[in-house]
């Protein structure tokens, strides 16, 4: 799932996929700003099959913490 | 019977202010404003009004279906900033032109006033009730942009644009699908006046929150970007199925789409979701910013002028925003309406 996800960000941000660790922070060390964080989680809300509340999307401040977000909501099917 | 769109016409205000100037208001910069909107410049009403703008586009409209004001039975105009709570814009439209007969209203339905306009006007023209009707978008927004709020105040401009509607035996306006939601309405706000009377404490809040106007609120524009740019990707695409269903015209089969001037990124997130090329997606919000009811009529005009539109072409408008509002109109060009004076 891992691999997935940094791909779609990868895509989405328009960036490579060895910049990206669990540990990345979006805004700081990925460039996004709030419409491309908002356009990321449509994505993965489309790619995953997910639904991302916004209150969801102002908590997520790393990678890892979109990876926990999905793993939780997805639960044993990965 | 049905109605048809018989000719276009639209006015922007002389004064432009391009991302520079806003820059030396605001912390901003062009590359700022460009990456996160799309937009380069605006036009702001200096000596122009919503009533003005308005009636010049509609003349417009007006002297390329080559008629006499007697001939148009009514006049919506769809705003969200009247120059006056009355007298209506709408009327004002008429007294400049002189349309002494038509029965003249405005409509307040947020960025989406001029797609619920060509609705009112089609229901009334296949109705029977009218023969010629203008809907006209026209918006000062500058009047209510925050100036001070780097957020907000790069996204607005000023303008309008008229189309012209007619009866016709074949369908011009093949469909309009609108929605509304007044839950989410928070999200994009322009408060209105306080209850201000003898009776009222003018220190609490008599009305307030997201659904009333309280005493120290001014009037300017607010909204939550993240949650206005996640329902317009979605108004967009549901009014873009619905209208393509309703009026049996394949998406695959649209010639054009004609979007509310929002932000360049909704359009994109849209394009992408629908799996759309860009380029059907017209957009000109790079010259005028969001010009709310306005910016779709504005457009089609530009394209009409512009030669874009032929006879037969599939377009959809599409309008999404304040209330929360949306919707959209399936419309055939017919030939007729790229008619221009001189």
């Amino acid at each position: 799932m891992y691999e997935e996800l940094r791909s779609l960000i990868a895509d989405q941000l328009g960036i490579d996929e060895d910049q990206i660790t669990p540990d990345s922070k979006f805004v700081a060390d990925l460039g996004a700003d709030s419409l491309a964080m908002v356009e990321m989680v449509m994505a993965i809300e489309d790619k995953f099959g997910v639904r991302i509340s916004q209150q969801e999307i102002k908590d997520l401040a790393s990678v890892g913490d979109a990876l926990n977000l999905l793993k939780a909501r997805l639960g044993g099917a990965v | 019977m049905f109605s048809t769109i018989i000719a276009t016409g639209s006015a922007v205000p002389q004064r432009e202010v391009t991302n520079a100037e806003l820059a030396q208001l605001v912390d901003t910069s062009d590359e700022w404003i460009v990456t996160r909107t799309g937009m380069s410049r605006r036009r702001i009403a200096v000596t122009e009004t919503t009533s003005s703008l308005a009636a010049a586009a509609a003349r417009r409209a007006l002297d390329g279906a080559g008629l006499s004001p007697d001939a148009v039975d009514l006049i919506v105009a769809a705003t969200v900033t009247p120059d006056n709570f009355t007298p209506t814009v709408s009327c004002q439209v008429q007294a400049t032109l002189g349309c002494a007969r038509a029965t003249c209203f405005d409509l307040w339905a947020g960025c989406s006033g001029f797609v619920y306009g060509v609705k009112v006007a089609d229901a009334m023209i296949r109705s029977g009730a009218v023969s010629r009707a203008i809907v006209v978008g026209a918006e000062t927004l500058s009047r209510v942009v925050d100036w001070t709020d780097r957020g907000t105040c790069v996204l607005f401009g000023d303008g309008a644009g008229a189309v012209l509607m007619e009866a016709s035996p074949a369908p011009g306006v093949m469909a309009c699908v609108t929605g509304s939601d007044g839950t989410r309405g928070g999200f994009l706000r322009i408060p209105g006046l306080p209850i201000r009377n003898p009776w009222a404490d003018a220190t609490s809040s008599t009305s307030g929150g997201a659904s009333g106007a309280s005493a120290a609120e001014p009037s300017v524009i607010s909204m939550d970007g993240q949650e206005v740019f996640r329902f317009a990707v979605g108004a967009i695409q549901w009014s873009i199925e619905e209208a393509s269903k309703l009026a049996g015209v394949p998406i695959g089969r649209i010639r054009r789409i004609v979007p509310h001037q929002a932000n360049n990124r909704i359009i994109d997130a849209v394009a992408s979701r629908m799996r759309l090329p860009r380029e059907v997606f017209y957009t000109n919000l790079q010259h005028y910013g969001n010009t709310s009811a306005a910016s779709i009529p504005i457009a089609l005009d530009e394209m009409n002028r512009q030669g874009l539109l032929h006879n037969g072409d599939h377009l959809a408008l599409v309008g999404f925003g304040g209330g929360l509002t949306w919707g959209g109109a399936m419309v055939r060009w017919t030939a007729s309406a790229t008619r221009f004076p001189g």
